[in-house]
């Protein structure tokens, strides 16, 4: 009976550390690997009930199951990531079976090779800027206006400091991206998070994702921290650091743009 | 307002990195699920999710 399909999670090197045994992937099935080519795709057997296309569409619509997926997706990247450097595929790459993930992995071998090589040793971290110019700016005017014309003034002040802020977060973020990419290997700029998906206070002026070694992975999240004396002279303005990451977002080949991410 | 925050990853930054980023496998023996519209179905679901419970208050543009 072959009714479970492939689920896909990264492609690797072989590594000689064990993975956790009490790791669960997608479908809460643990993940095996399946060595080819003396590459190893790292899969788990999902029901095809859950996992054909058709279903599978359906459930991305379903919040809490996309949740659930993403983070036993991470959860299996996570753990690849402490052993080796894992090249991470999409969420949602489906196989039919083994010999489908066989041939996948004979028609990309090369490019698997080497990017894998470029990236080894290295992970990603992510750094966003908000500005929270409502924090910064009150609303409304503190003191009730006593005219029409008082009312104007404010109101013109307030756009005006409005404006300003923008321009210090403009100019602190490329600041900071400046410093930052000069202590990473490659970088990509990511479309800025809608506030009303991440639900994060502010705005989003920066997301941006940073290659770096791991063994320089100290050094550069120090440079984050040491931002903090920067910004103090723009109020609302904040830094939020994620990582390390598995290097999702330079898997590209080199000289792509990686993703869809606009520069 | 000057705290480097590291809280636990927001759904947000994971669907970043899984949806827009990793390898695309295209081809004959994929099922061809993994592809950029997925992206817009997700943050479809995404926002109305968002919607729904939490009416976002800063809806003004800057």
């Amino acid at each position: 009976m072959t009714t479970g399909l492939r689920y896909v999670y990264a492609v690797c090197r072989p590594f000689d550390a064990a993975l956790q045994s009490q790791l669960t992937g997608v479908a809460g099935v643990p993940p095996k690997l399946l060595s080819h080519h003396g590459l190893i795709a790292v899969l788990s057997e999902v029901p095809e009930c859950d996992f054909a296309e058709e279903p599978l569409r359906a459930h991305l619509e379903d919040l809490d199951w996309l949740s659930a997926t993403a983070r036993a997706h991470q959860g299996v990247i996570d753990a690849l990531t402490t052993v080796t450097t894992p090249l991470p595929l999409r969420l949602g790459t489906v196989f039919r079976d083994d010999s489908g993930v066989r041939t996948m992995i004979e028609a990309r071998e090369d490019g698997f090779r080497r990017t894998l090589d470029r990236l080894e040793g290295r992970v990603e971290w992510g750094v966003k800027v908000y500005l929270d110019a409502g924090t910064a700016v009150p609303e409304k005017p503190s003191a009730k206006a006593v005219s029409g014309r008082e009312y104007l003034r404010q109101r013109r002040m307030r756009t005006r400091s409005r404006d300003e802020m923008w321009q210090n977060a403009e100019t602190f973020a490329q600041g900071l991206h400046e410093a930052l990419s000069g202590r990473a290997e490659d970088f990509r700029l990511h479309a800025p998070q809608d506030s009303a998906l991440s639900g994060a206070a502010g705005r989003n002026v920066m997301n941006a994702a940073y290659l770096v070694p791991r063994g320089e992975s100290e050094e550069f999240v120090e440079l984050v921290d040491g931002t903090k004396d920067a910004k103090d002279d723009t109020p609302g303005l904040r830094v939020e650091l994620t990582g390390p990451w598995a290097p999702y977002s330079f898997t590209g080949e080199s000289g792509e743009s990686g993703g869809e991410g606009p520069a | 307002m000057t705290v480097v925050e590291r809280r636990e990853v927001a759904l947000v930054d994971l669907l970043d990195r899984l949806l827009a980023g990793g390898v695309v496998i295209t081809g004959d023996l994929t099922l061809r699920i993994a592809d950029v519209d997925l992206v817009r179905i997700d943050l479809n679901a995404l926002i109305s999710s968002v919607n729904e419970n939490v009416p976002p208050p800063w809806e003004e543009a800057p």
